[in-house]
Order: C-alpha cells, then structure tokens, then sequence
C-alpha cells in the first residue's frame, strides 16, 4: 500500500513593534521579570485594551508580502481559557474576520516550483511565561504578555516533510525581509506547529491527524514529519488506526512521542471583543503601505545580479538573511567594491561567524568598517595579506581601519622613490643573484623580493617592488 | 446642615461665601453616613482621607462648581489606594493602583470622594441583596429594597449622605435605583463616559451615569467627567456640552413617544397613574405625545441576559485567584486553585450569570444563543432609532412597581429579571435614559423613564427639569427620615 501525505503548518511570529499590541507597555526581551508591564498587562479590575495600529500595519505588510487578500471591515475577537500566564483568561485575537487570507508562498522542490496556499493570517497576542521552581512554587513572567503576534495558517497543500521545510524557509525569508520581524526561532520570535496526516493514494478522505509540537528548528520540522509519515504508515500497514493526538519531538533520538490524545475540540467560546469597536482598515492606508514594502530577497537577489555583477549563488548566499543582505547594501553604499563585499562577506566574515558561532550582529564589526577596509585595499594602501591583519582587530575590537593602519605603520609601500635605492643596494650585495638570473635561474627573483620584504617589514608593494627589481635586473 | 435641602450650586455658594469649608462638608457627610450606617448601610468603604484632601481644597480655594463638593462612587468604580470592591468577597481585600478616568477627571474638578457605595455584587442584581457585604435599605421603608445595583449611591443621595453619587447602568442600575428612592438617575449614551476603571459586567452594555436629587447636579457631574478617554477605544469623540448650563424646561414642541410595549400587565395602578400625569404636564407645557410600538421589546429580557452573562463570564475569568484579590487556601494544583477560588469566592447570582453566559456562548449553543440575541439586538437597534426618528424622546415606566420587600424576589431569579424589561431597552440600544421622580405609589416613589436619541442627553436633562419644577418632589423627605434632622 502507497501512501500520500498531508501537512498543514501554523506559524506564529512576533512582530516587531515597540510596544505591546493592546498595551503601550514596552517590548523588550531580557528585563527582570515583570517589569515591562502595566496595569493592562496584569488583568487588573477596570482596564481596557487598545490596538496597537504599528502592530496592526505590519500585520498587513506580512499579509501582502505572503500575497493575500486584506479584510476591510474587521473586528478582533475573544479566545477564553484559563492559565495562569494569560491574566485576562482570554486571548484578544480575530478568530471571525482576520485580517489577511488566501494567500501563497511559493516554493521549490527537485526544481519543480509550486504553491502553497496561505488560509488566513490574524494578529493577536502571546502570553506570558511560566517557570517552575525547585521550591515548589511557580512563577509567572508577564514581560511577553501582550506582545503581538501574526499567526499565518496554511493550507492542507503540503506533501512531503521537505515542502514543508521549504514552505517554511521561504516564509521566513518573506517575512524577515519585510522588516516586521526577526523571524528567528531560537530566539522564540518564530514558532512552528504542524499537522499531519497520510491515507491511502486515491483515497478521497483525509486521515486522522496528529498534531507535531516541540520543533525548534526547521530541520527538528522536517525530522519530526519525517518520522510521523514512517509511523503512521507502518500502523496503517499492519491494520491499525490513527489516533488524534499530540505528539512532542524528541530532538535526542529523532523520534515522536506522545503528549496528549485530544478528545474533541477545546472550546474557547470565541466571541466578538467588547472592549475594542469594529477596524476598519481604508484601501488608502493599504494601497499605502503596499507602496512602501520593502525590497523582498528575490528583488534583491535580482539586482544584485544584474546592477552590480555579483554571481548567482553569491547573490543567493547574501540574501538568505536580511541581517547579511543589509550589511552588503550598506557596505555598498560606502563606495567599496561589490564583489570584493561580497566575497568577503562570505569567505573572511562567514568563516569568523561559523568559528565563534555567532551572528553578524554579535560582532563589532560595521558596513562602514569593512566598506573603509576593502578600500584600503583597491587603492593600494594596504596588502591582502595585511587586510587579513586589520579585518581581525576590526571584528574583534571594531577599531577603525584606516586610524589602526596609519598608528602601526602597515601602510604598504609603494614610492618607487623609497623603494629604488633599497632595491639597488640589495642588487649591489647580491652579485650571485643577478648572475644566477642571467643564467635564467628564475628563482633568484624570490630570493630578491623577500629580501625587499624583509628590509620593509612586509610593507612593499609587491607589484611596485617587482616591477622596479626586473627594470634593474634587465639593465644590469 | 441637611444636604437633603442643598444643591451643588447652593453648597458652591456657601463655599465661595465661606457659610462653610470643605473640610467641614466632607466631615459632615462622614459624620452622617456613620450615623446612618447600621440602619441603611449604602457605603462599602467610607474615605477617611476626604477631609484631608477637602482641606487642601480650602487651603487652594474653591474654583469650579465642583470644588469643594463631596462625592460618593459606587464600589465597582476602582479608586487608587481606595479599597474597591464591586461588593464582591473574591475581591474583598483589593487595593487598586490606579484611578477610573470619571474619578480622575472629577477630582481635576475639585470634587471630593468620599467613599464607596454598595452594590450588588458585580452590579448584577436590582436589590443590592446580592453585595457581599449585606444589603442597603431604602430610605423610604426600611423593609424594602433600595433597588439595584447602584442601590448604595441612591440610597446615599435620599438620605443626604451626599448631594450626587455615581453609579453604573448595564441593564437599568442607575434608573430603577432613582426611582426606587424618588432621585434623578441617569444613564448616558454608551461612549459618553469613559469605562477606563469601571469593574466590567457586560462591556458592550456597561455605562457610568450619575445619581443625584436635582437633575441640575447631575447636568453639573456629567459634564465635568464625560468626553474621549484615550485607554477607552469605546469611548466616543463628540464633544461635550455644559448641560448645566443649557438647562431648559421649555417643553414646546417637543414630541414625545410612548410605546404601548412599556404598558406592561402587572404594572401597579399608581405607577400608571403618576406616569400619565407626567404626560399630561409635558402636554400642557407644549410637548405632543404619540403611542408607538416596539415590538420586539417582549425579546428585550431574553437578549439582555444572554448577551450581559456572556460577556460577563469572559470579564469575571480573570478573577482566578493569582495576581490579587480572594485565594483560596489548601489547594492541590493551579486547576484546584482557580476552582476553589472562584467557587468560595463568588456569589450565587455571579455564579449562575457565569453559568449562563458559559453555557451560551460554548460551542454547541453559540448560534442559538449568543448570536440569535446579538441579531435581535440589531433589530431592535433600529426598532428604536426608527422610533426616534419623528420623536425627540421615549417615555414610560421606569420600574413597573414602587421597592419591594426585601427578600421579596432574591430567591426567584427570573421575577427579579424581569423587574429589569423596561430599563434594558435603553442599554441594548446604547441610548442616553433617565429616571425621574414622578409621584408616589403606596406612598413609595415612582419614576418617569426618559430615553433621548444617541448624544442628546442635554433634551434628557431638559424634560426631567420642566417635570421636576412642575412636580417639585424634591421637597419630599423619604418617610423613614421624617423627623430625624
């Protein structure tokens, strides 16, 4: 028996705005526990929410760039249930009209590219966190309560773990580029949960699904379904039946086990929010903040290519992150070379991230920084070799390049009035040399140009000093 | 002094002539609510700091009408370093630590609160039987209710205690109170008052009014805390008159409609009576009078309590016993503790709107529930405004009886809904009512309901003074007082 798999994902990401999204408590991550609150945040007696509209504007900027239609006349909606990190006992959400849907994101498997439908998008609000002490006692963080959140439902259109790993990189991709998130998951901005389920090839009705929590990475997602669609095969093979459940993903052993089985749906009793009148949301204010999306990486990919003569896959590589494709763009815009940006970007730069682990904001190195030392570079000012020297003091200690190389005097040496006489004196005590030239042993040129080397401290300009010698060595 | 003969402007006078201090009408409104205490029990917690900051008033020197004058908040309105209630045991002990707009924006004008009046619990009642913290006794008969919720603020305002009060009116608390206790009531239009502070029942219903013997004061208070409150998206943006001011009882010309719905069977004679005299005023003063119909009134009990308990158990959720408020001890787990909490916490009529509202909004009800009474309030919407359309005003009944006994109705809940049918039209419909006094029934007050269109509280000020300097029944002193001053 063959069987055919289907995956849809939910996909909650934060968006990045200053303040919460009914709340103007800020948001923040790291603070001491409890402080970016108010008396909103805490539920208290008497307290009404607001609409963050920044919140709202980069909803929408999510739902245009993933290609969907915007809701005009909208209105948010309660989600109750109790916990003790949610202090209103209700989630304010849009469950009835949310603001964006039917939309797609197009993705590319074994180089057959295909859409994957986006059902709906809503913004609507975390909660905060709980933490269990070893004394006991629970403990309740109200920093991440309020803090706005879209939620991008797809549509049942996946079937392979791979679609899904791709529907999610683009997606990220997408969004991050739109600037109204970080879109990281391990740092919680990004939280994937998934449904699967496989029937019989020609079967007309869905199977039973089984609801995949605990995936931390985009390969944990691929990993977890990959796993789900060998389990549920070998049960359906050997007669069994799915049950509905919830299943966590042990990232250890690369299996699934099972958390809960769901018996019916919860009931959340979703009714429309009081507290907050009726969004309408103008087609102006659309049209408007469609106009002014920003640039999406295959927009950038594209020019690249094509305005600055940067080869495809490097093109490809500084567009993965909008962190990476940001910094290209800015070392760009400080006059320096393109292709050298960008082949130091991924050699140098990309081998120093991966040896330290770490991200390219971690570091202290600025656009400004590497732009000034590329162009130290192109003119002749320092060598290769010496760049190597200033790129890592600069990342390390974010020094600037063109002080650091004058104060340790690794400016190249290129005077040929500095460096003529050096060579002549050189050429004077070195009479077995030239004649070892004469006699067309190339190899006396090395030994001449390191004694050069040597004499300049490794300063001279080694296309000046070579010229200059193989003038003189041809006179002689 | 007898607050009972007084009125804000007659209290301003005195201030500005220096007949008397703040401090002095602060302590002096302590001194009586202390007096009356055990008899009527309308103040949850009385404000022993008003005299202090009444006298830091004197020492500023008195301003604005409001300066200097006592005022007294219903418990559910939440008061910073104030003990507040909303007459609940589940929060017995809360201290809030930030102030309700209206309170904010009345102590900008210089008025002085001077403590917490009793409520039923939540504001869900029509008696004040249901507070936690006993009931209060109408100052008429000190066998009968004082009316519901915002009972307290009008039993406070009969007795003196204080010149105005504030109360809330989800589904008639600040009207049938008013009448109960033969005061001016009045609910404004939903968005008129902030709601930023005001302990929720049923958001889309809630609204903060005032209670006070003259209609004029109350023309006076809603002026100086109505308008645009930025924590209230609800709240609406239309500016705000001086009603005071604008005060006229010039009643030419003004037409009035009377559904034949609000002739209710069962309806006591007297109150009938005292009604259609009022109308007979208002007919020789130059005001036409046209029966009307709304038919879908005789929903109007149904939706209200499907739609009031919804939103009520959603806003009642976060009393779960965590952040403040009732705990309840000895408890196994979290579930355990939102369990006993709520369940030890609660009262009987909280717990059953609770209920009900749980129940018609879970997932196999909501349609027939929640969602049938949300369309038939649209209907019913424009039932009114259609009403409103060729009239100024609606008029009828506030209540369909004068008080009745205490303990007459607490055990059969739908007898006390229904006290509610003629108050709920104006809350469902977002519409700016009143109550005033109209005469008296077996020798209780009765109350003439006054509706306006949306935003038009000042035509509502206006008739309720042309009735009030016609009947003059401020001059009456509830009997159980008679002879006390």
């Amino acid at each position: 028996m063959n069987f055919e798999t289907t995956i849809g994902l939910e996909v909650h990401v934060e968006l990045k705005t200053k303040s919460k999204m009914y709340s103007p408590s800020p948001v923040a991550y790291g603070a001491e526990s409890n402080i970016n609150t108010n008396v909103i945040d805490f539920g208290f007696p008497g307290t009404l929410p607001t609409v963050n509209k920044n919140g709202y504007r980069l909803g929408v900027m999510v739902a245009l760039a993933l290609n969907a239609e915007i809701e005009h006349h909208t209105h948010f909606d309660r989600k109750n249930y109790f916990y003790p990190d949610n202090p209103k006992a209700y989630q304010i959400t849009q469950q009835d009209k949310p603001l964006g849907h039917d939309g797609y994101i197009e993705i590319e498997v074994d180089g057959k590219k295909k859409k994957i439908g986006v059902e709906e998008l809503h913004v609507e609000e975390d909660a905060g966190k709980n933490t269990h002490g070893n004394n006991g006692y629970s403990y309740v963080d109200l920093n991440r309560q309020g803090t706005p959140l879209i939620e991008i439902v797809s549509k049942p259109d996946m079937h392979s773990p791979e679609e899904a790993y791709q529907y999610l990189e683009n997606l990220r991709k997408i969004v991050q580029f739109t600037g109204a998130s970080d879109v990281k998951m391990e740092e919680g901005s990004m939280r994937v949960d998934t449904n699967i389920s496989i029937r019989p090839v020609g079967s007309k009705d869905y199977g039973t699904k089984v609801e995949l929590k605990n995936l931390n990475s985009f390969n944990h997602v691929k990993l977890g379904l990959a796993y789900e669609e060998q389990r549920q095969a070998a049960i359906l093979k050997q007669g069994g039946h799915i049950d509905q459940e919830t299943r966590r993903f042990d990232e250890k052993t690369g299996e699934t086990f099972l958390m809960r089985v769901k018996s019916g749906a919860d009931d959340y009793r979703y009714f429309p929010e009081p507290d907050l009148p009726d969004f309408e949301i103008s087609p102006e204010w659309i049209s408007e903040i469609k106009a002014n999306l920003p640039e999406t990486a295959a927009k950038r990919r594209e020019r690249y290519i094509n305005e600055l003569g940067i080869p495809e896959y490097d093109a490809g590589v500084l567009t993965d992150t909008k962190e990476m494709s940001d910094f290209f763009d800015e070392a760009v815009s400080y006059k320096a070379n393109p292709k050298l940006v960008s082949n130091w970007l991924m050699g140098e730069v990309n081998g120093y991230l991966n040896d330290k682990k770490i991200g390219l904001l971690d570091t202290k190195l600025t656009p400004e920084h590497l732009a000034k030392m590329i162009n130290l570079i192109s003119n002749g000012t320092i060598s290769s070799k010496i760049a190597k020297k200033v790129f890592q003091e600069t990342i390390s200690n974010g020094t600037e390049p063109e002080e650091w190389v004058k104060s340790k005097g690794l400016v190249q040496e290129s005077d040929p009035a500095v460096l003529k006489p050096m060579i002549l004196e050189i050429l004077d005590n070195n009479q077995q040399s030239i004649d070892d030239f004469k006699n067309g042993k190339d190899r006396a040129v090395g030994f001449l140009i390191g004694q050069i080397m040597k004499q300049t401290h490794g300063q001279a300009n080694p296309k000046v000093a070579n010229k200059l010698l193989m003038e003189e060595l041809k006179s002689r | 002094m007898d607050i009972k003969k007084e009125t804000i402007a007659s209290l301003h006078d005195k201030l500005v002539n220096k007949d008397v201090t703040a401090e002095e009408l602060a302590n002096d409104a302590i001194n009586k609510i202390n007096a009356n205490e055990k008899k009527l029990n309308t103040f949850i917690t009385v404000n022993d700091k008003a005299p202090e900051a009444a006298k830091k008033i004197d020492e500023d020197g008195i301003k604005g009408p409001l300066s200097g004058i006592p005022i007294a908040f219903k418990d559910n309105i939440v008061t910073n370093g104030i003990k507040t209630t909303a007459a609940s045991k589940i929060l017995y002990n809360f201290m809030p630590v930030y102030s309700a707009t209206v309170l904010e924006r009345l102590e900008a004008a210089g008025a002085v609160d001077i403590g917490k009046t009793n409520l039923d619990e939540f504001a869900m009642g029509s008696s004040t039987e249901t507070s936690y913290f006993d009931t209060t006794v109408n100052p008429w008969d000190l066998s009968r209710v004082p009316g519901g919720s915002s009972g307290g603020s009008a039993a406070a305002v009969a007795a003196g205690e204080v010149v105005a009060a504030l109360g809330t009116d989800t589904g008639g608390s600040i009207r049938q109170p008013a009448a109960f206790n033969g005061i001016f009531g009045i609910k404004p239009t939903y968005g008129r008052v902030s709601r930023w502070g005001v302990i929720a029942f049923a958001s889309s219903l809630d609204q903060v009014g005032v209670l006070s013997k003259r209609v004029e004061d109350s023309a006076t208070v809603l002026s100086a805390m109505a308008g645009h409150d930025e924590h209230d998206s609800t709240s609406s943006e239309k500016p705000v008159p001086d009603y005071r001011a604008n005060l006229s009882k010039d009643m030419s010309g003004v037409r009035i409609a009377v559904p034949k719905e609000f002739w209710h069977e069962g309806t006591h004679p007297e109150v009938l009576e005292n009604v259609n005299k009022a109308l007979d005023a208002y007919k020789k003063m130059g005001a036409t009078v046209d029966e009307v119909s709304l038919p879908s009134l005789k929903h109007a009990v149904e939706v209200y309590y499907v739609l009031a308990s919804s939103e009520a158990s959603s806003n009642l959720q976060r009393y779960d016993g965590v952040r403040y408020g009732f705990r309840a001890k000895d408890v196994k787990n979290i579930k355990d503790l939102f369990v006993k909490s709520r369940s030890e916490g609660f009262g009987d009529e909280v717990k059953r709107r609770i209920m009900l509202g749980t129940f018609a909004l879970s997932a196999g009800a909501y349609d027939a529930y929640f969602k049938k009474a949300a369309e038939v309030r649209t209907l019913f919407i424009n039932e009114m405004n259609d009403v409103l359309k060729d009239h100024d005003l609606i008029m009828g009944p506030s209540t369909t009886t004068p008080a009745f006994k205490i303990g007459e109705k607490v055990d059969d809940p739908l007898a006390m809904y229904m006290n509610d049918i003629l108050t709920i039209p104006a809350n469902l419909a977002g519409l700016p009512a009143a109550s005033v006094p109209a005469g008296l029934a077996d020798g209780l007050p009765v109350g003439l309901q006054i509706i306006g269109r949306p935003f038009d509280e000042q035509s509502v000020f206006n008739a309720a003074y042309a009735l009030q300097e016609e009947n003059k029944f401020y001059e009456k002193i509830p009997t159980a007082l008679k002879g006390e001053d």
